[in-house]
Order: structure tokens, then C-alpha cells, then sequence
């Protein structure tokens, strides 16, 4: 008889499951365990517990409620338009992708029967034949179509116009084949097909007061800013799921009031709670927990073409001084990953391990700033509850600066007009990054010399032609190297500190089965309403 | 003659003036809209805002024409009777504040019954037994309700009765309405909220009006005339404290239907006021202005309602 040790909690279990998921083996989580201070025999039953939890069979019936932490009248049922999670969670309910990624990040077919190219430059794709839309009409091509090009026309209003401008080409071959020429050749288009706005609608849609899609669920009610219901399609394409009768999903902004809503049984999955109340669900036998690392990140960005940017010597001192454990366990309570200073987490499957985190070394610090001949002179870092936990990491910085005589100084500005504001512009401000599914997706944005949001104002030649070089390669072991160097770059480089990679805690009635991380973010990248299942 | 008409010029008066607060109110929301950063195209373009996406998008949209182009249309559009079309998501404004302003509506009514009788019974009572325990007791009690706010209130509810209890659910709407006592469940946390806000105040100026005209000689000749002291204040006193409480009952009223975004926050309730800060947060003019419109019509006929009351129980006006 092995017994759980005292102190775990279902945090713990929540930790293991997450480990299990990412491709963990038994001795890497006895590892683990051991060095928490638990016992193999106590270690073996836990394992076994999450074990189960992952494995289970899935039954259909049920109906549940679950809320989200944003919503207002600006919900939209567009795909294109789609920017709060409340948006991406009743896409994913009622539309469909011509691809998804599972929970390694690995791509998988949607509506796509194959996405095949041999230059990476022209692409074909085959649909999957009799997919109905929720009004009873057939999946062509020509719905494919429609929904990539419209992506292109700056009216749409589409969140990803610079993403889909690379397809220059978009072009029914026949009924059930669509051709996508590039501008360039793109190996990651398979991926890029994965994101959540580029949905797939019914040609000629122009009203989206509600949703004719071919997903998993039929959109019955939708008020923005009040609450959606989806109905189970009893016409769904795929064998499996959904399991569900029918998901009501609506935001509750404040956290507290979203957690005792769980608490009270109100809602059955509370998403993105704060650690802070974590200690409330903790212990609660109706109440377990999933933590996702996807990938966001806040990150303090020093632009390289201002002062004090400008000197080498500043930057090296600046990622000498952030404390990156302190960050990770006490801002973020532990429900964090260590970053190292570039912009691919370690849900990717391009992650580089062996590089490894600067150290935490204030005196190292000083004698970079003292080359610098900064030290003393006021610096101030634009922080601001719009870029999570920026404030909180700015004091832990100006503390760290404080005992080696730096003067930062923690220069907090509104929320609202923060990103047209200071985001970008600020000689030393701090962003906030979401989760992308690839690394050329987060270097075009964010590295490349002519990057849209290119935080620090880095350039670099050697990355820029590497980054094209890396688009075009279908050589996976050829790809992994480019991206690994890359990464090196950025660390090494660039004027962005990525502290840490956020966990995301999605609070779950201890019935609610099925969720698993995914690197597009929490509630299984928002798609969770199609594999969750109630324990009868 | 003209001694006659006096109430219902009065009366006239004040609707002319309630019209012209309106009209003055509109414009103050659409300069302090004007001057928020950023516009509606740009906030839901979001970090995705190009100068190029943005400029299309508002051309999409109807933007580009002068803001104060397209305020003046709404205004002469709201003359005949069209509240306009939302910015974000093209529905109606009608359409979208009809919903929600039938829940503020409902939900400040089931306050309004319920803390209306209570408070007033306790503020004349406390003033009828003035300076007796009881009225200490009711002083005490307000004066603590006012002190706390009421996310307090509301946060400390929800950890008591629905995650602790487990009596009552934490969300008020989408819970179970079917039956009379599953509605009374739902409602209970978040009218008796709203009602030890408002009743509180209500409470004390109810008892400050009736003592202030216990205090008067005519209710002292009503006494040593051997009045009982009930009928002294219900007959004597109370008829001219009407004026006082009913302006005392009209603002704390006013403040239940924009003013009760933390209710609607914690309780999940879909009111006017959570609308209202969701039109402001996308630059959403339309909708900001219909809301405005509303808050200040409520709370100018509330008062408009208290001043006629005052004006014709007074019997030196009637």
C-alpha cells in the first residue's frame, strides 16, 4: 500500500499530467519526483494516477458551462477578425481548419485529405469529400477558396493579412483540389493552414451574426458580449466526437468571481486562472486543474538603435541582471518555464535544449555597466498591466539593480492605448508575445530586419538570409540546425529578455475528461469543446 | 389665474430643462469619447494595426468621414427615434441594448420593491422613536453598510452562501429560472447587494427629512393638541417630508441602472452598465452615446419624478 505523500496536491497531479504529455518517461518523472523529496514507491502510484487520466475512454452525453476571462460587444463569429480567446474557443466549436496540431505540435489533417507540395513554393490540397456545412451544403473548393482569399483584402480587417500575403496564388483546380502558389517557398504552410483564423466558411458569407460552419458543434444562440450556445452536430465528418450535447460559454473578467463559480459548480471549466488562486482550488476534491506551457511570454525589450540600447556593453549587463528564478517562482508562482532570451518555448519541437539561460550574476552586471558608464544615471522601463506581470518583473529588476548601484526606474503607464503608445516606441518597455505554432512564424514577426513588430530593432543580415533559407528547406534535420543557430543568434543578439514562458492553469470540475495541452495555447489550444467528455 | 397654473408651469419648466441636459450631456460624451486614444478600427485591429489595415479597415467601416459628421447624423438620426448601428459589430444598438437594458431594468425594479418599503419603514421609524435604541441600532447599521464597498459585499456573498453553503449559485444569469423559487435563488445575492447599498442611504435621509419636520411648530401644535405621536408624524409630518425622500429615494435609484457595473461583473449579470464599458473600450460611438442617453433619461426622470412630487405635495405650491 503506497500512500500520496501530504503536501500533493492537484496541482501536482496537473504538473505530472503536463510532463506525460510532452513525451516524459517513467524514469524522467521518478527523476523529478525524487528530487521533490518523494519516495519511488509513493512516486509510482502518482504516476500511475495521471497515467490513467490520460488514458481513459471517452462517453458521449452532457452538456456543460464554461467561462472565459474576456468578452465584450466586439465578440465576432468571424474567423478573420477573431483576436479575444472567447472568439478562438467558439471558432474552433463551429468551423473547422484544413489543418490542426495535436498536442506535440505534430500537424494533423482537418478538412485537408493531404497538403502536399515538392518546392514548397506551390502547394495542392486535397479536401476530404462529403463535409456538410451546418446548412446542409457540400465542402468544395471553392469554400477554401474564398475563406484564404478573403484574408488578402484589407477590408476583411484580417488578423493575419501579413501572414497570407505570402499566397499569391489561390485557385480551384477542381472540385475538390485547391492550388496555393507562394511568393517564396514556405515548408511550414501545413502549420500556418493551422491557425485559428484561417477557419474554414462557406463561400460568399458575409453575415456573421451566427455561424454556418462544418464543425463540431451548430452555433444555436450568440450575443456578443453575453454568451454563446453550441448544439452537437449530429452531422459531423469525423468518427469521433464531439461528445458533448450541447457547451454554453461566456466570459466572467474577474478572476475570483470565475474560480468561485467553479467552486460553486456554477461553470465546469474555469480557463486561465490566476496562480494566485491556485491555493483555493488546490485540495478541493471536485476541483482539478491543467496547465498548458504554450509559449506566451512577457519580455522587457531594449531597442538597440536608442540609447542606452545602443551600447553592447548595457544589454549584456541588463540579461545578467534579471533573475530569472526569482521571476519564474515568485511573480509567476511557479506555473512558469525558465526562458533564455529568444522567442521559441519549449512546447516547440524546434526548441533548442542545449541553450541553456543566462545566470542570474549582479556583480557580472555591474562590470558591464560600468563600461557602459551607466551606472547611476536614472533609466527608466515602461511597464504596464497590459503586458502581464510586466510590473511585477520591472520591481524585481529594479531591485536587482538597486543593490549593485543601477538606477532603473519602474516607469508604469496606463493599459489602455498601451500598445499604440509606448509598445515598439519606448527606448525600454516591456511586450507581451502569444504563442505561434513556428519559429518562422515568431522570426518574421519579430526578428527579421524588416519584422513588423521587430521589439529591440534587431538586424542581422547572416539571420535575415538564413530565415528564408530555413522557410524553403524540406529537410527536417537541415531545418532543426538553421533554427537552433538562430535561436543562438537571438539569445546572444538581440535586445529582447525573455524571462520566463507562461504556464497557462485552466480550472476543470474533476469530472470534465479529455484536455490536453496544445501549443496554440490553454483549453487545448481553444479547441476543447470537441474532445471533452463528462465522466458519467 | 396665473397663481393657478403655477404647479404645471413648474412642471413644464423642469422637462424643458431635463430635454436641454440631454442634448448638453450627448455632446460632453462625444468630445471626452474624441479625445480617448486610439478609434474603433485600431482597437480591433489590435497589435495587428498597420497604418495600411487600419486605414482600409475604417473605410470599410464608414469611418473616415469627420467624427463630428457622424455624430450629428446620430443625433438627428436618435430625433427620429434611430439609436444607430454599432461600430464593432453592426448589429443594431437597439438590438443590442434591448436585451440588456431589460435585465438592468428587471433587476433595479426586484431592488426597488424590495429596499424601497424596507428603508423607508426603518428611516420614519428611526425618526418616530428618535435617540430610542432602536434608532441608535439603525444608525449604527447604515453608517457600516455605507462604509463597506460593495465588491465586499458581493465577493464575500458568493464565498458565504454559494461556495461554502452552496445555497445559492454564483452567476445570476444562465442559472436556472424555470420555477418562482429557482428565479427568487438566482436574484437573491445580487438584490440584496444592490439593496444594502441603496436602502442605507435612503434609510438616513428619510429619517433626517421626517425629524427635520417633527422639529417644526405646526407638528408641535399637532402634539400639544394631543395628537398621538404615530398620527403626529404619519399625518402631520410626513406629507411635508415627502418632497426630501422622494428626491433622497430618486438618486439612489438612479445609481441601479449604470451604475452597477461590480454587481454585474461579479454576479455575471448582462446589464447596461457592462455594456457601456465594453462600447467605451472599443471607441464604439453609437453605442457609447445610446448608453449615455439612457443613464441620463433614468436618472433626469427619476428626478424630474422627485421634483414633481415635491412640487405638488407642497401645499403652498398646490
Amino acid at each position: 500500500m503506497t500512500k500520496t505523500p501530504t503536501n500533493w496536491t492537484g496541482r501536482d497531479d496537473a504538473k505530472v499530467e503536463h510532463m506525460i504529455r510532452r513525451g516524459a518517461s517513467r524514469r524522467d518523472l521518478l527523476k523529478m519526483l525524487m528530487a521533490s523529496g518523494i519516495g519511488a514507491a509513493a512516486g509510482g502510484s502518482l504516476l500511475l494516477k495521471a497515467g490513467a487520466a490520460v488514458a481513459a475512454t471517452p462517453v458521449s452525453g452532457g452538456s456543460i458551462k464554461a467561462a472565459g476571462w474576456s468578452s465584450s460587444t466586439a465578440d465576432t463569429l468571424d474567423p478573420a477578425k477573431a483576436s479575444l480567446s472567447t472568439d478562438y474557443v467558439r471558432i474552433c466549436s463551429f468551423y473547422n481548419r484544413l489543418t490542426v496540431l495535436d498536442e506535440t505540435g505534430g500537424i494533423q489533417m482537418e478538412l485537408a485529405e493531404s497538403v502536399s507540395t515538392d518546392d514548397a513554393q506551390t502547394w495542392e490540397i486535397k479536401l476530404k469529400s462529403g463535409v456538410t456545412f451546418h446548412d446542409g451544403k457540400t465542402l468544395s473548393a471553392e469554400d477554401v477558396v474564398f475563406s484564404l482569399s478573403r484574408h488578402l483584402d484589407e477590408a476583411t480587417g484580417s488578423k493575419v493579412n501579413a501572414i497570407a500575403q505570402q499566397m499569391s496564388e489561390i485557385s480551384k483546380v477542381d472540385d475538390l483540389t485547391v492550388k496555393i502558389v507562394l511568393s517564396a517557398p514556405n515548408a511550414d504552410l501545413p502549420t500556418i493552414l493551422a491557425l485559428h483564423h484561417f477557419m474554414i466558411i462557406a463561400a460568399g458569407t458575409t453575415d456573421f451574426s451566427t455561424a454556418n460552419g462544418t464543425g463540431p458543434f451548430i452555433c444555436e444562440v450568440f450575443e456578443p458580449g453575453v454568451r454563446s450556445i453550441a448544439t452537437k452536430n449530429p452531422n459531423y465528418f469525423k468518427a469521433e466526437g464531439p461528445y458533448l450535447d450541447s457547451v454554453e460559454f461566456f466570459a466572467i473578467s474577474d478572476n475570483s468571481a470565475r474560480v468561485n463559480a467553479l467552486l460553486s459548480g456554477d461553470i465546469q471549466i474555469a480557463a486561465n486562472v490566476n496562480p494566485r488562486s491556485m491555493r483555493m482550488l488546490e485540495g478541493q476534491s471536485a476541483i482539478k486543474t491543467s496547465v498548458t506551457t504554450a509559449g506566451n511570454y512577457t519580455d522587457l525589450n531594449i531597442r538597440l538603435d536608442m540609447e542606452p540600447g545602443s551600447k553592447a556593453e548595457f544589454i549584456e549587463g541588463m540579461k545578467s541582471l534579471v533573475n530569472r528564478e526569482l521571476i519564474q517562482k515568485s511573480v509567476l508562482r511557479g506555473m512558469a518555464e525558465i526562458g533564455n532570451d529568444q522567442p521559441v518555448s519549449p512546447a516547440n519541437r524546434y526548441y533548442n535544449t542545449e541553450l541553456k539561460a543566462r545566470a542570474f550574476d549582479p556583480e557580472k552586471a555591474k562590470h558591464h555597466f560600468e563600461k557602459a558608464g551607466v551606472l547611476g544615471a536614472e533609466i527608466p522601463m515602461v511597464c504596464s498591466d497590459a503586458a502581464a506581470s510586466s510590473v511585477d518583473i520591472a520591481t524585481v529588476m529594479q531591485q536587482s539593480g538597486s543593490e549593485i548601484g543601477m538606477n532603473l526606474k519602474v516607469d508604469r503607464v496606463p493599459a489602455d492605448g498601451y500598445w499604440s503608445n509606448y509598445w515598439l516606441k519606448a527606448p525600454i518597455h516591456f511586450g507581451h508575445i502569444n504563442p505561434r505554432p513556428t519559429p518562422d512564424i515568431l522570426f518574421s514577426l519579430l526578428y527579421g530586419s524588416d519584422a513588423k513588430w521587430n521589439e529591440s530593432h534587431y538586424a542581422s543580415d547572416k539571420f535575415d538570409s538564413m530565415m528564408i533559407e530555413a522557410r524553403g528547406e524540406l529537410d527536417e534535420a537541415k531545418r532543426k540546425e538553421m533554427y537552433w543557430t538562430m535561436q543562438e543568434m537571438i539569445s546572444n543578439e538581440a535586445g529582447t529578455i525573455i524571462p520566463a514562458y507562461f504556464s497557462n492553469i485552466d480550472g476543470l470540475a474533476s469530472n470534465v475528461q479529455g484536455i490536453k495541452s496544445n501549443p496554440l495555447g490553454g483549453l487545448m489550444g481553444f479547441n476543447f469543446a470537441e474532445h471533452v467528455w463528462l465522466d458519467s | 389665474m396665473r397663481h393657478k397654473h403655477k404647479p404645471w408651469f413648474l412642471v413644464s419648466q423642469r422637462l424643458g430643462i431635463a430635454f436641454l441636459t440631454l442634448i448638453i450631456v450627448s455632446f460632453a460624451v462625444f468630445f471626452a469619447t474624441e479625445l480617448l486614444p486610439g478609434d474603433v478600427a485600431e482597437v480591433l485591429l489590435g497589435q495587428a494595426a498597420t497604418p495600411e489595415a487600419v486605414a482600409a479597415l475604417r473605410e470599410s467601416m464608414g469611418l473616415d468621414t469627420p467624427a463630428l459628421g457622424r455624430f450629428i447624423g446620430w443625433l438627428l438620426g436618435l430625433a427620429q427615434g434611430d439609436l444607430g448601428t454599432s461600430y464593432v459589430n453592426n448589429m443594431t444598438v437597439a438590438e443590442l441594448i434591448s436585451g440588456r437594458l431589460s435585465n438592468s431594468l428587471k433587476l433595479a425594479g426586484i431592488v426597488t420593491l424590495v429596499s424601497v418599503p424596507i428603508a423607508l419603514t426603518l428611516g420614519i421609524g428611526a425618526a418616530m422613536w428618535q435617540g430610542s435604541l432602536f434608532d441608535r441600532g439603525i444608525s449604527i447599521l447604515t453608517i457600516s453598510v455605507i462604509s463597506v464597498p460593495e465588491f465586499m459585499v458581493a465577493t464575500l456573498s458568493v464565498l458565504i452562501f454559494a461556495v461554502w453553503l452552496g445555497w445559492l449559485p454564483a452567476l445570476s444569469f444562465g442559472a436556472d429560472t424555470s420555477s418562482f423559487l429557482e428565479m427568487l435563488r438566482a436574484y437573491a445575492m445580487p438584490v440584496i447587494t444592490l439593496s444594502f447599498v441603496v436602502s442605507a442611504q435612503m434609510i438616513r435621509m428619510t429619517r433626517a427629512a421626517v425629524i427635520e419636520t417633527i422639529n417644526t411648530p405646526y407638528v408641535e401644535m399637532a402634539l400639544l393638541k394631543g395628537a398621538l405621536r404615530s398620527r403626529m408624524v404619519i399625518s402631520h409630518a410626513l406629507p411635508n417630508a415627502l418632497g426630501p425622500i422622494a428626491n433622497a429615494v430618486a438618486l439612489s435609484l438612479s445609481y441601479l441602472v449604470g451604475g452597477v457595473i461590480i454587481v454585474e461583473t461579479i454576479f455575471n449579470y448582462p446589464g447596461v452598465a457592462k455594456l457601456m464599458v465594453d462600447a467605451v473600450a472599443t471607441r464604439d460611438l453609437p453605442l457609447i452615446q445610446s448608453c449615455a442617453m439612457i443613464f441620463c433619461v433614468s436618472y433626469l426622470s427619476l428626478i424630474t419624478l422627485a421634483d414633481m412630487i415635491a412640487i405638488l405635495s407642497n401645499p403652498r405650491l398646490r
